[in-house]
C-alpha cells in the first residue's frame, strides 16, 4: 500500500502569508496571557491584536493577525480552541473577512498653512477626518488597512512633523453571513467538539 | 445555614468523593486546614515533606485509580513547588485537582509576604485554572473544576483561593459540573471515519497497532485486545501504554522508543498502515519523523484534536475517545490474521535476545544488571504489581524487562522526564489501591531528589517496596557521555550516601544487596515484606541500556550495541 498524496502536506501548506484569527471567549482575567502563552511558546509573533466585547454580554473577541505558514497557524487555533475558556476560534485568510484598522494622526495647526493640503489628500484622496481642532494641534483620523494608514503617515510627513502617531488593532468579521449569538445558543446545546463547528 | 469559604472547599471535595488529601500546609491555607480538622474522619489528609511528594503523590494515586488526584499547599513557595508536578500531570494527561492559598485578596499585587503571582506561573502548565477572591465563588469554581480536570484528555487544574475568600461566609448548594458551554470535551464519533478506517485496516498487508495511555484513560483495554483478535494485527506500546495490553499476550510485540524493543520500531519502517490510539507521537518514539512509518498509512485515533497532525499526518483522523471508536471499528472490521507479519518481529526478538536480553538477565557482569534484577521481581511477582519508576536508565529497564498483565500498573514520568518523581508517586498509587502491590524503582540520583519522601512513607505507614539500582551513577546521563561526547563523563559520578544508614533514620525496614547469590531470597523477602521496605542493589557501574535509536536518528537505525 503505498502513501496517498492526498493527506500529505502540500508545499502552498508551507508558505508564509498573513493570517486572521479571531477568537470568541468567555470574559475571562488572564486569558489574553494565556493565549499569548501559546504563541510565545511557538516564536510565532503577533502583528496585530485586538481585544474587546461583543454584542453579548459576558464574551469577548480576540483579533489576532500573525504571519505564518498554514500548518503552523492550524496548529496553533488548535491549541487556542484547547482552552477552556474559548468558546470558538476561526483561522481567515484575506479574502475571507472584512477588516479595518484605525489611525490617528497628531500634527501642528501649521499644517493649515499649506493651502489645500488638508481638503485635498486628508478628506478627499485619503478618506480621513478631521477628529479635532486645537490651538496648536490637530488630530486626523483615519480607518483602512495598515498599508492605507501607512501611506497617509508617509504622505503628511512630507508636510511637516507629525507628532504623535497611533494605530490600533485589526478588527475583522468574516463574511459568512453567521449571527454570533445563534452561534453561542448552538453551542450551549451541542455536545459536539468545537473543531467540528 | 452560611458556612465558611474554608468549610465550603472540603464539603465540595466531599461530594466529589475525594477520600484522600496531599498536602503541605502554611499562613495562606490555614483556614482550610483548620476545617479540615473537623472532618479527619471523612477524608483521609496525607502531609508529605515537600509539595513536591504531595503532587507527585496525587498524580500516583490518579494514575492508579482513574480518580483525580487532590492536593493542597499554602500560597508562594508552597504554590511554586507544585509547579514540576503540574507540568507532569498536564503532558502525561493526569488528572489533578491542586488548591493553594492565597493572600487576602485586598494585599494581591502587592508584593505581601509569600505572595506570588501563582495564576500566572501556573498558566502554561494547567488544563485550568482560576483564582477565587470570594466564597461565594467556591462551590461552583471547585466542581468546574473536577469536571474539567477529569473529562476528556485529563489534566491538571489549580485553584487559587484567597484567605479572605476562605474566611469568609457563604450558602453551600453543591451542583456537580456536567457541561461548560466553552468546553467539549468528547469529541462525537464520525462513523463515516469510521468505514474509512476500516477499508484500509482490511486491506493492509502490515499493519501494527501503537497503543498510548488514552486506551488506558478511556478503559479501552478490552475492546482493544478484541479489536487486535479479530483483525490479527500485532500491538505495540508506548512508555505510558505499558500494561494496558498483557505482555504475554500473543499479539503483543513489544515497547516503542529510544529503548524499547527491536522489532516494534524497526518494523515501524515496514508497516504499511499505523493505527495510533491514543497516543501522540512523542520523539523519542518517533525519531527523525521524516523517516518514520514511511511506508504506512496512518490511522490516528485520538480524544485531543490539537494531537491530530501535529506530529504526523494522518491518512484517517478519528477525533474520539479510543473505546468508542474501537466499539465501532471491531463491528466492521473484517476477520484477519497476519500470522507471517507477526513472525517477522519474533524474529526480531530472538535478535534481541541473543545479543541483548540472554546476557543481561542472565548473570554475565560481575555485578548484578538492572535487568537481572527488574526480570526476578517481574518473576516473582507474575507481573502483577504496580511499577512505579524514575527516570533514567532503571527507568528504560524497568520498561523493558518487567512483563506487566493487568492494566494501570505503569507509573511513570514519561512527558516531562522528571527525576524525583517515583517515591511520592508509588505513595500515591499505594493509597490510590492498596490492594496491590506497588513497587518504586529508582536510580540513587532520582532518590535522592525527593528521598524526604522516606518521613511520609514511615509516618503513615505506606507498604511500598522501594528499589534503588544504585549504580553510583547519573546513569542516562553518563551512558550518553560515553556513546556521544567521548566518554567524558562531566560531572555525572557521584558519592552517595548510605542509602541504608538512612533509610535507618527514616525507621524504614531496609537491606543492601550486592552478590548474585543472594538475589533470589532477597527479592523474595523484599516483595513478601508486609510493609514499607527499601532494598538498594548495587548494580554494575557502566552497564548501557539496548538497544537504543540515537537521538534524532531515525527508528530503522536501532542499535543492538
Ligand atoms: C529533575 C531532572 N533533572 C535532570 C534530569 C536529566 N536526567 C535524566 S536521566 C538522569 C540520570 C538519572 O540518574 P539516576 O537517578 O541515578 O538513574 P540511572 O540513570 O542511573 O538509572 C538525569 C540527570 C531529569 N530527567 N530530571
Amino acid at each position: 500500500m503505498k502513501k496517498k498524496g492526498l493527506y500529505q502536506l502540500k508545499k502552498s501548506d508551507n508558505k508564509i502569508k498573513e493570517y486572521t484569527l479571531s477568537v470568541l471567549t468567555e470574559d475571562k482575567a488572564g486569558l489574553l496571557n494565556h493565549i499569548t502563552i501559546i504563541f510565545n511558546r511557538r516564536k510565532m509573533n503577533i502583528n496585530s491584536l485586538n481585544v474587546s466585547t461583543t454584542e453579548i454580554t459576558g464574551v469577548s473577541r480576540f483579533t489576532i493577525v500573525v504571519h505564518s505558514s498554514l500548518e503552523s497557524a492550524t496548529k496553533v487555533v488548535k491549541q487556542i480552541r484547547k482552552l477552556v475558556d474559548v468558546l470558538a476560534a476561526f483561522l481567515y485568510e484575506e479574502h475571507e473577512i472584512y477588516y479595518q484598522e484605525i489611525a490617528l494622526y497628531k500634527l501642528s495647526t501649521k499644517i493649515f498653512l499649506k493651502g489645500d493640503l488638508v481638503e485635498k489628500i486628508i478628506i478627499r484622496k485619503y478618506g480621513a477626518k478631521i477628529l479635532k481642532i486645537e490651538k496648536d494641534h490637530i488630530i486626523i483620523q483615519k480607518t483602512g488597512t495598515k498599508v492605507g494608514t501607512q501611506k497617509l503617515y508617509d504622505e503628511l510627513k512630507k508636510f511637516g512633523e507629525i507628532l504623535e502617531f497611533a494605530r490600533s488593532g485589526r478588527v475583522a468579521l468574516s463574511k459568512k453571513k453567521r449571527k454570533t449569538v445563534n452561534f453561542i445558543k448552538e453551542l450551549e446545546k451541542t455536545k459536539s467538539n468545537k473543531l467540528n463547528i | 445555614m452560611n458556612i465558611s469559604g474554608s468549610e465550603a472547599v472540603i464539603k465540595s471535595l466531599l461530594k466529589e468523593n475525594v477520600d484522600t488529601i496531599f498536602g503541605y500546609p502554611g499562613g495562606a491555607i490555614m483556614p482550610i486546614y483548620d476545617a479540615l480538622y473537623n472532618y479527619v474522619n471523612k477524608i483521609n489528609h496525607i502531609l508529605t515533606r515537600h509539595e513536591q511528594g504531595a503532587i507527585h503523590a496525587a498524580q500516583g494515586y490518579a494514575r492508579v485509580s482513574g480518580r483525580t488526584g487532590v492536593c493542597f499547599a499554602t500560597s508562594g513557595p508552597g504554590a511554586t513547588n507544585l509547579i514540576t508536578g503540574l507540568n507532569d500531570a498536564l503532558i502525561d494527561s493526569t488528572p489533578v485537582v491542586c488548591i493553594t492559598g492565597q493572600v487576602p485578596s485586598n494585599l494581591l499585587g502587592t508584593d505581601a509576604f509569600q505572595e506570588s503571582d501563582v495564576i500566572g506561573i501556573s498558566m502554561p502548565v494547567t488544563k485550568w485554572n482560576h483564582q477565587i477572591t470570594n466564597s461565594s465563588e467556591i462551590v461552583e469554581i471547585l466542581s468546574k473544576a473536577f469536571y474539567i480536570a477529569g473529562s476528556g484528555r485529563p489534566g491538571p487544574v489549580l485553584i487559587d483561593i484567597t484567605k479572605d475568600a476562605q474566611f469568609s461566609k457563604t450558602k453551600f448548594r453543591y451542583k456537580k459540573c456536567e457541561k461548560i458551554r466553552s468546553y467539549h470535551p468528547y469529541p462525537v464519533l464520525k462513523s463515516e471515519k469510521i468505514n474509512d478506517a476500516a477499508k484500509i485496516i482490511n486491506q493492509a498487508k502490515k499493519p501494527l497497532i501503537l497503543v498510548g495511555q488514552g486506551v488506558l484513560l478511556s478503559k479501552a483495554e478490552n475492546e482493544l485486545i478484541k479489536f487486535s483478535e479479530i483483525t490479527g494485527i500485532p500491538l505495540a506500546s508506548t512508555l505510558l501504554g505499558l500494561s494496558a495490553v498483557s505482555c504475554d499476550h500473543k499479539n503483543y510485540v513489544g515497547y516503542l522508543g529510544m529503548h524499547g524493543n527491536y522489532g516494534p520500531n524497526l518494523k515501524t519502517n515496514e508497516a504499511d498502515l499505523i493505527i495510533a490510539i491514543g497516543m501522540r507521537f512523542d520523539d523519542r518514539v518517533t525519531g527523525d519523523t521524516t523517516k518514520y512509518a514511511v511506508n504506512a498509512k496512518i490511522i490516528h485515533i485520538e480524544i485531543d484534536p490539537s494531537e491530530i497532525d501535529k506530529i504526523i499526518k494522518t491518512d484517517v483522523a478519528i477525533n474520539a475517545d479510543a473505546k468508542e471508536a474501537l466499539i465501532d471499528l471491531n463491528k466492521i472490521v473484517q476477520k484477519n490474521s497476519h500470522e507471517k507479519w507477526i513472525n517477522e518481529f519474533r524474529k526480531c526478538d530472538k535478535l534481541e535476545f541473543d545479543k541483548i536480553i540472554n546476557k543481561e538477565i542472565n548473570g554475565s557482569y560481575d555485578k548484578l544488571s538492572m535487568a537481572e534484577v527488574i526480570h526476578k521481581i517481574s518473576e516473582f511477582t507474575k507481573g502483577k504489581s504496580i511499577i512505579v519508576t524514575d527516570v533514567g536508565q532503571h527507568q528504560m529497564v524497568a520498561s523493558r524487562y518487567y512483563k506487566f498483565k493487568e492494566p494501570n500498573s505503569n507509573i511513570t514520568s514519561g512527558g516531562l522526564g522528571t527525576m524525583g518523581f517515583a517515591l511520592p508517586a508509588a505513595m500515591g498509587s499505594k493509597i490510590g489501591n492498596p490492594n496491590r502491590d506497588v513497587i518504586a524503582i529508582i536510580g540513587d540520583g532520582g532518590i535522592q531528589m525527593t528521598i524526604q519522601e522516606l518521613a511520609t512513607i514511615s509516618q503513615y505507614n505506606i507498604k511500598v517496596k522501594i528499589l534503588i539500582l544504585n549504580n553510583n551513577f547519573l546513569g542516562m546521563v553518563r551512558q550518553w557521555q560515553q556513546l556521544f561526547f567521548d566518554n567524558r563523563y562531566s560531572f555525572t559520578e557521584m558519592k552517595n550516601p548510605n542509602f541504608n544508614k538512612i533509610t535507618d533514620g527514616y525507621r524504614i525496614k531496609n537491606k543492601k544487596l550486592e552478590k548474585r547469590e543472594d538475589l533470589d531470597k532477597v527479592i523474595k523477602e523484599f516483595i513478601e515484606y508486609d510493609g514499607p521496605y527499601l532494598l538498594n542493589v548495587i548494580v554494575e557501574k557502566e552497564e548501557n541500556v539496548f538497544p537504543m535509536v540515537p537521538s534524532g536518528e531515525s527508528v530503522s537505525n536501532i542499535r543492538l550495541e
